[in-house]
């Protein structure tokens, strides 16, 4: 069994030394643009603040992962190209893109630096990964959150590059990389401007009993009761009422976050080189509680021990895990 | 933070709201007020970049079980922090509401301010971007904020602050 490598969010310079200091193998983390997919305010990183925390990370023996992973509008092209070369001059060890262009860019402008094909690629197949291997060289994959850990060991077998998990956080079932919902209400884009409910369409309204309704732009989306746990402002984690069903439910996903700490004998086992922690616009608290946790149970799997598995619970949204798709098709 | 002693009586003080409670002398808190805010903004200027717009933007940081509340104003120019009584809240741009204990650790980057949202310990109301640019502006402070307002007070100032953390302790283990 490989020991896989333990990936973590950084989305401040703080937060990046954080990950760092809790035992990350490699970060990933973005500039303070539409070039990533977590383009939040006040989050990810000037050029001077990712050029001080490559090297920071790199004296702590830690890789740096620069996100790119975003697909271009027309004729917007430069900006992602732009933050490519940044990202060479300043040293990063890998590239994480989406979009074929600039795949394609970086693997003829900057072929020394590995590239590794984000999820928002929503690529699942071994014939779409292998496609992307033999034409932009692409090192790893990051697979999206709809494969079981067995369907993991038989894409393992039949792909020429790394394989990269989710094992914490946004559960994401949906086509990533095609998620269109924000764009309907906000006309801003997940996909293209890095933005899933943009905060400044975002607002609470709290009653005199305690309830809790969440608009995005014109809509109301969700409403907790005063005891009733809560989750992001997004469309595809909203209640809502169709004739279709009594009352108000999740049509889409609810509020509930992936932790997959038991299943990681499994997904090592499988052949996953890297193990990915999402939450790059949560606190430097979230980092270290989580990534410290994720070190323990791979070391102690490791050393041919039980995995030594905290209870994160606290810090999942809506306050509920699950091990989604990677356990069953029917994790509903 | 201007507890001295780690008393049962303070940490029921701090763990329930009061149902009645002496007007609190705001006038003394209004000079500490200002040094914390200063101190704070001289320690960490590169804070101010992650505000945006939004650095004159008024704050009503509430804390739900302390009789006041407190304005902040995180323009680097014309620092504002300053405690007003609940009948006396002016026009504010977003409002963030918690248990004392919750705020401090939150600014402490002890908590996560995400996860005390969904267990619906933290109410966040008005300017939604605002308050995520002052949360992450405030989360990549690496120093202690706790700490450094505690060594403006010297040892009575850290014995404040270990008893607050025992206090936070031991209300999660419960």
């Amino acid at each position: 069994m490989i020991r896989p490598e333990l990936v973590c969010p950084a989305g401040t310079p703080s937060a990046m030394r954080t990950a760092v200091n809790a035992g990350a193998d490699a970060v990933y983390c973005g500039f303070q643009n539409a070039t990533n997919a977590r383009n939040f305010p006040g989050l990810n990183f000037t050029v001077p603040e990712l050029e001080r925390a490559v090297a920071h990370a790199h004296a702590g023996g830690t890789k740096v992962l620069l996100a790119l992973n975003t697909f271009p509008p027309a004729g917007k092209v430069d900006l992602w190209k732009e933050a490519a070369d940044t990202g060479a001059r300043l040293g990063v060890d890998a590239f994480i893109v989406a979009d074929i262009g600039v795949a394609d860019y970086i693997a003829h402008t900057h072929p020394d630096i590995r590239l590794h094909l984000s999820v928002q690629a929503a690529a699942s197949t071994p014939e779409s990964i292998r496609y992307y291997c033999r034409e932009f060289n692409v090192k790893r994959v990051v697979l999206p959150r709809i494969l079981t850990v067995p369907e993991i060991k038989l894409m393992a077998d039949e792909i020429p590059c790394e394989i990269e998990t989710f094992i914490f956080g946004n559960h994401g079932l949906m086509v990533e990389g095609r998620c269109s919902l924000t764009n309907y209400i906000t006309g801003l884009s997940t996909n293209m401007d890095g933005v899933c409910s943009p905060a400044a369409q975002v607002e609470y309204i709290k009653d005199d009993a305690g309830n809790l309704s969440t608009r995005l732009g014109e809509y109301t989306i969700d409403c907790f009761s005063c005891n009733e746990s809560a989750g992001y402002p997004t469309i595809c984690k909203g209640r809502y009422l169709t004739p279709a069903h009594d009352g108000p439910y999740y049509a889409f996903e609810e509020p509930i976050s992936l932790n997959l700490s038991t299943l990681l004998p499994d997904l090592m086992k499988a052949g996953v080189t890297a193990l990915k922690i999402e939450g790059r616009q949560r606190s430097k608290a979230y980092v270290k509680s989580v990534v410290s946790a994720y070190r323990k149970a791979v070391d102690s799997i490791m050393a041919g021990q039980d995995p030594q598995i905290s209870d994160l619970l606290a810090l999942t949204e809506g306050q509920k895990e699950t091990q989604g798709a990677f356990k069953s098709k029917t994790w509903r | 933070m201007q507890h001295t002693e780690s008393k049962p009586a303070i940490a029921g003080f701090l763990q329930r709201r009061p149902r009645w409670a002496p007007p609190a002398p705001l006038f003394l808190l209004q000079p500490v007020l200002r040094r914390i805010v200063h101190r704070i903004a001289e320690n960490n200027p590169d804070m101010f970049g992650r505000l945006g717009p939004h650095y004159r933007a008024v704050f009503v940081i509430d804390p739900v079980n302390l009789p006041f509340v407190m304005l902040l104003r995180p323009d680097p120019d014309d620092l504002m922090l300053v405690a007003r009584r609940r009948n006396e809240i002016p026009e504010q741009d977003a409002r963030i509401s918690g248990s004392f204990l919750d705020l401090l650790m939150l600014v402490d980057g002890d908590l996560d301010g995400d996860a005390l949202f969904f267990s619906r310990n933290l109410t966040i109301t008005g300017n939604t971007e605002a308050v995520v640019c002052l949360r992450n502006a405030l989360d990549d402070i690496d120093n202690s904020i706790a700490e450094e307002v505690a060594d403006m007070f010297g040892r009575p100032g850290h014995a404040a602050l270990r008893a607050l953390r025992r206090i936070n302790e031991k209300q999660e283990t419960q």
